[in-house]
């Protein structure tokens, strides 16, 4: 069995963290934080886990460390937050460095290993809890707190300024009139029924989904609008940093957006974790028991477009696909029906993933650890050799991946050991195929 | 006699548009907004290929664009669009570029008569905001979440001052931000700062500000009280200079502080949206009693009803009514006016109007498709295929109702009595 100690990485942000850290600084936020904020249920876990080790195979960084028990979801809590919980928050700094470490790149908050345990231990809340007090130290991964301060400072991940938004938005709509002559990607219509909304990235390096998006809803009919301000950002990493209180600022701006355009509801984009934060984490945040504004996300999007036939298939994908299900809005909102749906509408054939649905493997991307950036790449690489064997059981090129999160953690897996495959948005699979009136 | 009153307040109906069908020639029209006197409606069309102009009732802009977007009338009746020619970009008023073209101009704000007029302007990459036309002399690598007095003379952004390498974490933590008052930056140094605002008379700004990663308060003219919070919101002036209140949260609950202390302890599951009535001793805001239990409290005593959502806090005049939208969760939309809720719900629901002198409130909303205007309650006996926010006669005892109906728009006073 191997040891967090060994396998320490150096990050700026850990280490500066760490170095300003007082033994009585770390009892006095832990004790905070245990009190104040993360009640009954993570007491509850911690007496209640039997040390079983049932959630071990469920992990995906256990199965791919050939077993190795230090990955396994109960050793990384008992070397974390219980841990903290026993001593009372009693740990040297040089421990929180270590703790910070397994909670922010050696779990994907994916929340399989709930599934497992007899008596549910949702080892991703108690993780989360963990990021929470390490944010509190200060102790945080430099790359994924550059991303909560983008949130902080501008409302979106990428430090996209109020201007680029609405110039990215204006240049698609241009681009895509040479296609569709008659085009609009209609900003702050107030009374639209559907308020689409995106990823920081999308206007940063995507535009081309945006693009797609577009065309998707002009050639389907939709009454759609886009905000020309900021909330436009549906994404979250300030959550997954353990910034509450800007997750909670965020999210705010994002459906206070939509609430000032007085549109039905929110579709969102390709994406997983954003829904996490509008259905679960940022909502109840600000107090409210259900999401202020519904959000449909694009797969159930897509589905209501193809099975009321506003977009027509004439000739579906050729060749046969896999499907990455994304655990947030899987295991998270239990859209794997409608995924296959939509995907067998699409394409003409899907060889599934062993295992799939709600029982599938974390891309290894999510929870924010591909926002920790360069120095942990490898720790995804080699945290996901059971994701890697499954895509290549699969024996096709083409991955449905409907989750930008997925999409980056995949092409790194891909990469990394040679599998040649490829993964694609439904929007982008629709955009390809969709019946294109002329001159629309 | 104000501006309002010179508008026709006949008892009556007329059609200010006979047809909303594109004129001639036009490839398409968006869509439509209606002049707050009514008589006007406008609409950006496509008159040929990368042209754009709008529409005003009949006729068109003799100014044509390659872009228009952000079709917005003054309260003053002005009608302004975002406008490019020539890949650069400015605000056109009745068809005239305001000041010279800008690399990019956006987010139109007015003052409540209409007097002022204020932009955000990028020129040479470098951020500033753009009043009447005229843009800050001091520019900056960035500037968002601008603010405009109610005067109308001055304005106030969020500026970064000091430029930030590449995931620069530790120097995000010592502070890049201030706020910017007419271009002049505020010496200090902020973690983040957040919707600067003006006093009523202009002379003062505040704002939230993140002290540090974990602190947060309100700054007053770039002094930041003695106290820090878990959190904060928008603050607001006392109209009469005494002080500043803003939400805060303190050990998991929200709470009100005036100057940095707590006149509402922290006790709600939210709070925000503050606003004082005219003379300032009344404080209303909207407050959850619980989770997912959201209502309109005033001096820290809320409303009995709750919802699920509560959005939309309007004070009448004086401030001694007020008017919410509630929803569950944006569907079943209700009117709750001084706690009461009005019959009926709604797929949507516009925010209240009240008379100048607060006695009557009027709405519009939307049921499967239907828009209808209600005054105090009751509805007007025709629905539409779109209305605009009522607007009231000076006296309150008419309304002007604006809307379309049968491809075309229309203007009706009603008596506030018939309803
Ligand atoms: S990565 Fe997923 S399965 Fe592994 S411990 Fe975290 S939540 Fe559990
Ligand atoms: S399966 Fe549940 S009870 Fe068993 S070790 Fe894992 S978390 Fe503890
Ligand atoms: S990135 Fe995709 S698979 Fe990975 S955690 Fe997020 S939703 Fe799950």
């Amino acid at each position: 069995m191997s040891q967090i100690a060994d396998r320490l990485i150096d990050d700026p942000g850990l280490a500066a963290g760490v170095a300003s850290l007082t033994p009585e600084r770390i009892e006095e936020v832990v004790t905070r934080v245990l009190k104040g904020e993360a009640g009954a249920k993570l007491k509850a876990y911690q007496e209640t886990c039997m040390r079983c080790g049932l959630c071990a195979q469920a992990c995906h960084y256990y199965v791919s460390h050939d077993s190795d028990p230090s990955y396994s979801p109960v050793s990384k809590t008992t070397e974390t937050i219980y841990e903290l919980i026993n001593k009372k928050g009693r740990v040297e700094p040089s421990r929180i460095y270590e703790m910070a470490q397994i909670a922010y790149t050696e779990c994907n908050l994916c929340k399989r290993c709930a599934h497992y345990c007899p008596i549910g231990i949702d080892t991703g809340y108690a993780m989360s809890m963990m990021r929470r007090i390490c944010y509190q130290l200060d102790v945080v991964p430099q790359y994924i707190r550059d991303t909560s301060h983008s949130h902080a400072a501008t409302m979106n991940q990428m430090w996209v300024k109020d201007d680029e938004w609405i110039d990215s938005l204006q240049w698609q709509e241009d681009e895509a009139r040479d296609e569709f002559p008659n085009l609009r990607i209609p900003l702050d219509k107030e009374g639209a029924e559907i308020y689409y909304s995106v990823i920081g990235p999308e206007p940063k390096f995507r535009t081309q989904l945006i693009y797609q998006a577009a065309a998707i809803m002009h050639v389907a009919g939709v009454d759609f609008t886009m905000p020309s301000t900021p909330g436009w950002d549906n994404s979250d990493m300030s959550m997954f940093v353990g910034d509450f209180e800007n997750m909670g600022r965020l999210k705010r701006s994002h459906f206070e957006s939509a609430q000032k355009l007085r549109v039905k509801k929110i579709v969102m984009g390709e994406c997983g974790h954003a829904f996490r934060s509008i259905y679960d984490m940022g909502n109840r945040w600000l107090g409210y028991a259900d999401m202020p504004v519904p959000v449909v996300h694009a797969v159930e999007f897509f589905w209501e477009l193809l099975t009321e036939g506003r977009i027509k298939i004439p000739k579906k994908l050729e060749g046969p696909v896999t499907i990455q299900d994304p655990c947030n809005i899987i295991r998270g909102r239990g859209l794997m029906d409608k995924l296959r749906e939509v995907t067998s509408m699409l394409c003409e054939e899907t060889v599934e993933m062993v295992p799939n649905r709600e029982h599938n493997y974390c891309c290894c991307a999510g929870g924010g650890v591909i926002n920790c950036g360069p120095p942990f790449k490898n720790v995804r690489m080699t945290g996901n050799k059971a994701k890697a064997d499954q895509l290549a059981a699969t024996g096709v090129h083409t991955i449905v991946c409907p989750c930008h999160n997925c999409h980056g953690g995949l092409d790194d897996i891909i990469g990394y050991y040679e599998l040649g495959m490829h993964p694609r948005f439904l929007g982008d699979i629709i955009y390809e195929i969709m019946e294109k009136p002329e001159g629309m | 006699m104000g501006r309002i009153s010179s508008w026709d307040w006949e008892v009556g109906r007329k059609k200010v548009v006979d047809s909303l069908s594109p004129l001639q020639d036009h490839e398409w029209q968006e869509e439509p907004y209606v002049s707050p006197d009514g008589e006007t409606l406008a609409a950006i069309v496509k008159v040929g290929d990368g042209e754009f102009s709008v529409r005003t009732n009949d006729e068109v802009w003799e100014s044509t664009f390659e872009k228009l977007w952000f079709l917005r009338y003054s309260p003053d009746g002005r009608l302004t669009a975002l406008c490019q020619q020539d890949m650069e970009w400015s605000l056109a008023i009745d068809g005239e570029p305001w000041g010279d073209f800008a690399e990019y101009v956006w987010e139109t704000k007015f003052t409540r008569d209409g007097s002022s007029i204020a932009a955000m302007t990028k020129i040479d990459n470098k951020y500033s905001v753009a009043l009447n036309g005229t843009p800050w002399e001091t520019v900056y690598e960035n500037a968002n979440q601008y603010a405009l007095s109610p005067d109308g003379k001055r304005t106030a952004a969020v500026v970064q001052v000091i430029s930030l390498g590449q995931a620069d974490v530790e120097g995000y933590k010592k502070g890049v931000f201030s706020v910017a008052v007419d271009g002049e930056p505020w010496d200090g140094r902020y973690v983040n700062l957040f919707t600067p605002t003006f006093s009523p008379d202009g002379a003062r700004v505040a704002a939230q500000a993140r002290l540090t990663s974990y602190d947060y308060t309100i700054a007053v003219d770039d002094r930041p009280w003695q106290k820090t919070f878990q959190q904060v919101w928008e603050p607001v002036f006392h109209p009469k200079g005494a002080g500043v209140a803003a939400p805060v949260r303190s050990g998991g609950k929200w709470g009100v502080a005036l100057d940095g202390q707590f006149i509402w302890n922290p006790r709600y599951v939210q709070c925000l949206g503050l606003q004082y009535s005219a003379s300032g001793e009344k404080l209303w805001g909207v407050v959850a009693t619980g989770f997912g239990k959201f209502t309109v409290a005033c001096d820290n005593v809320p409303w009995d009803a709750t919802f699920p959502i509560v959005t939309d806090l309007v004070l009448s005049p004086d401030g001694s009514r007020a008017a919410a939208l509630t929803s569950e969760y944006n569907r079943n939309f209700r009117i709750v006016v001084d706690g009461r809720v009005w019959p009926g719900t709604s797929d949507m629901a516009w925010p209240v109007v009240f008379s100048p002198d607060g006695a009557n409130a009027a709405a519009v909303t939307e049921k499967g498709g239907r828009f209808h205007v209600l005054v105090n309650g009751k509805a007007y006996e025709q629905s539409f295929d779109r209305a605009f926010s009522p607007v009231f006669s000076e006296d309150g005892s008419k309304v002007l109702i604006r809307a379309i109906e049968n491809n075309s728009c229309v203007r009706i006073v009603a008596d506030v009595a018939r309803f």
